[in-house]
């Protein structure tokens, strides 16, 4: 196969003589053509990081470093802080994570392990199902339906925890309210299951069967199975999993921006409304027709761009490790 | 030990009680884990035809946008459908193409170089960039110049799907099998011929499908849209100038609408985009199932 691969194709046997260095016309622009394709990739992601940067500019300068980390969000009165959308965005997603995490490598275990692979199918179609659903659909089934029946949920165990020392911090509070950042981090680990759930059963099928057939001779069960061979083998790769998941949920805009309730605040309480950057750049744009105000939601695209970036960049070197990890050995 | 002690045999075939429980609890939890998943993908659909079902005519979907507080009877949505599908086709016709020649540059022509190792890595981290800003990166250099339309909303659109072709195609190219190209090689074909001729159609089932897959995310999208096309509730036939809509816009603003209309409108829109979708990738596994001749 290597030498077969190396025989250039750029003087292909049928031409005049081997050492014509000149390939038909045709044939060098269709590389060409390829090549550009290819380079667009790479410019685009230039260009959004250029020009978003530079409509940005005014409200870096203007905000400087504490006014851009401020807590203080107030459009009317020029002030632009943009932690309170940092701090949504973290913690939405940051609870998406917990929920989706087990359910998925649950799902994916049950894929790989358990189903034999002719009943495995129909549940893969379903999670393609769920992934197809469309983020503004979620949205609008979040605000209507979900959130009225959560916040009856919400208000009873609120109350039931008053006076409880740590769980009141997280689950009490007195503005409790259906859309909140628990329900946009319900809704985001929806959103973000199937493709959790597909990335780790990819990475659990790589595990040598050689190493389940060892683990099955030595007379374990098959949860010691994949507690003992399938999980040291594939752990790095459910985490650049759940990293990937983490960075959609970050970025999920629509679903957000209609069931985290749009309040700019800091707050510990899970079942009060917040904000994220994503959603109030989606809410507020079409009011933001002052120069700083848009560059500050600008601004905050450029800040969800590069934390979406460094997150992607992250999880796939970790991936990828763990794949060359796996095929060495 | 069964020879040395005698009685002393020890059971292979079942493994002890606490052992036994862990397995079986360990199986329960990942069956749970798969109904937690079906719980909201049933709601959600229950939601959705129940209220979406009974919107759905043909008058629904061709006729124009009245005002939010007349009932779901009056008009329909026919200006989002038409604005969907067309800002959806166009995005499809320049992301599909250079999306497939992306993903041929990547495995025919990158070989272990390096620019193919970036171009593929980069493509890979760009599907990862939310849709929001491939919304306000095309907001900021070509609605700012050119002002609004539908054609901006196509290439937010497509923005967002090139990366996705591109990862899908150089995907189904690298199972077709190096003695295809050999055999064409050997017989004096060039690169692109051999690329044009025998390569492409070799993995066509698995390159419709992944863009079809493309197209059905790409459907369903609203935010790269709400940036671009200025949501407006009249037809706008002109791609080029001017506001336009689209269905999965008309939901995000019909939802916090208080009147029942403007709410049933919204549902039996997320009706129309869900079934658009799921069409679209039902047609996209039967070609896979049919074509797809080297599977993975």
């Amino acid at each position: 196969m290597s030498i077969a691969t190396k025989a250039d194709p750029a003087t292909p046997a049928g031409s005049a003589s081997p050492l014509t260095r000149r390939r038909p016309f045709g044939d060098r622009s269709f590389q060409v053509l390829c090549l550009a394709a290819g380079l667009l990739v790479l410019i685009i992601l230039a260009l959004i990081a250029i020009s978003m940067t530079q409509q940005s500019t005014t409200w870096f300068t203007t905000a400087g470093w504490s006014g851009v980390f401020s807590t203080n969000w107030d459009p009317a009165h020029n002030a632009y802080g943009a932690l309170p959308f940092i701090y949504g965005t973290l913690i939405t997603a940051a609870i998406a994570i917990v929920i989706a995490f087990p359910v998925s490598l649950g799902i994916s275990l049950l894929l790989t392990e358990v189903l034999p692979g002719r009943f495995a199918r129909p549940v893969v179609y379903v999670i393609d199902l769920l992934a197809v659903v469309p983020s503004v659909v979620w949205g609008l089934w979040g605000f209507l339906v979900l959130a009225p029946w959560l916040q009856k949920i919400y208000q009873s165990i609120a109350s039931g925890l008053t006076g409880v020392p740590v769980l009141s911090t997280f689950f009490g509070g007195t503005s409790v309210s259906g859309t909140s950042f628990f329900t946009t981090g319900l809704i985001l680990a929806i959103m973000i299951t199937p493709i959790v759930t597909s990335l780790s059963r990819e990475i659990i099928a790589t595990v040598p069967t050689i190493d389940r057939e060892g683990a099955y001779a030595l007379g374990a069960t098959r949860w010691e199975m994949i507690r003992g061979a399938v999980w040291p083998h594939s752990q790095a790769g459910v985490v650049g999993a759940v990293l990937l998941g983490l960075g959609r949920a970050m970025g999920e805009t629509i679903a957000a921006a209609l069931v985290i309730g749009s309040s700019a605040t800091i707050t510990t309480h899970l079942f009060n409304p917040g904000y994220s950057m994503p959603s109030v750049i989606a809410n507020e744009f079409g009011e933001a027709t002052v120069g700083e105000f848009r560059s500050a939601l600008i601004g905050m695209g450029v800040l969800l761009f590069v934390l979406t970036i460094i997150i992607n960049l992250s999880a796939r070197a970790i991936v990828d490790r763990s794949a060359r990890r796996t095929q060495g050995a | 030990m069964a020879i040395a002690g005698g009685q002393q045999t020890v059971d292979l075939r079942e493994p002890s009680g606490w052992r036994r429980s862990k397995n079986q609890i360990a199986t329960v939890g990942m069956w749970v884990a798969f109904a937690v998943m079906l719980v909201p993908l049933g709601f959600v659909l229950f939601t959705v035809i129940g209220k979406g079902a009974s919107a759905i005519s043909w008058q629904f979907l061709t006729a124009p946008i009245p005002i939010n507080v007349l009932p779901v009877t009056f008009g329909g949505v026919g200006p989002a459908v038409y604005g969907t599908l067309v800002i959806t086709g166009f995005a499809s016709l320049m992301a599909i193409p250079l999306g497939v020649l992306g993903g041929v540059y990547i495995n025919e022509y990158g070989g272990n170089q390096v620019l193919a190792r970036v171009i593929n890595f980069f493509a890979d981290v760009m599907t990862g960039v939310p849709s929001i800003i491939m919304g306000l990166f095309i907001f900021t250099i070509w609605v700012l110049h050119y002002g609004y339309s539908g054609f901006a909303g196509s290439l937010a659109l497509a923005c967002l799907m090139l990366p996705i072709v591109i990862r899908s195609t150089y995907e189904m190219l690298r199972l077709v099998p190096d003695s295809l190209r050999e055999a064409s090689y050997a017989l004096g074909a060039t690169k692109a011929r051999v690329t044009l001729t025998v390569v492409l159609p070799a993995a066509i089932g698995g390159i419709v499908s992944g863009a079809l897959l493309a197209v059905a995310r790409a459907a369903g999208e609203t935010a790269p849209l709400v940036f671009t096309i200025l949501v407006t509730q009249t037809l706008n036939k002109n791609l080029f100038s001017g506001a336009n809509t689209a269905l999965s816009t008309l939901i995000f603003q019909n939802a916090t609408q208080p009147y029942t209309g403007a709410q049933a409108r919204a549902w039996g829109s997320a009706l129309t985009l869900i079934a658009i979708a799921f069409i679209l990738m039902i047609v996209a596994r039967l070609i896979t199932a049919r074509f797809a001749r080297y599977d993975r």
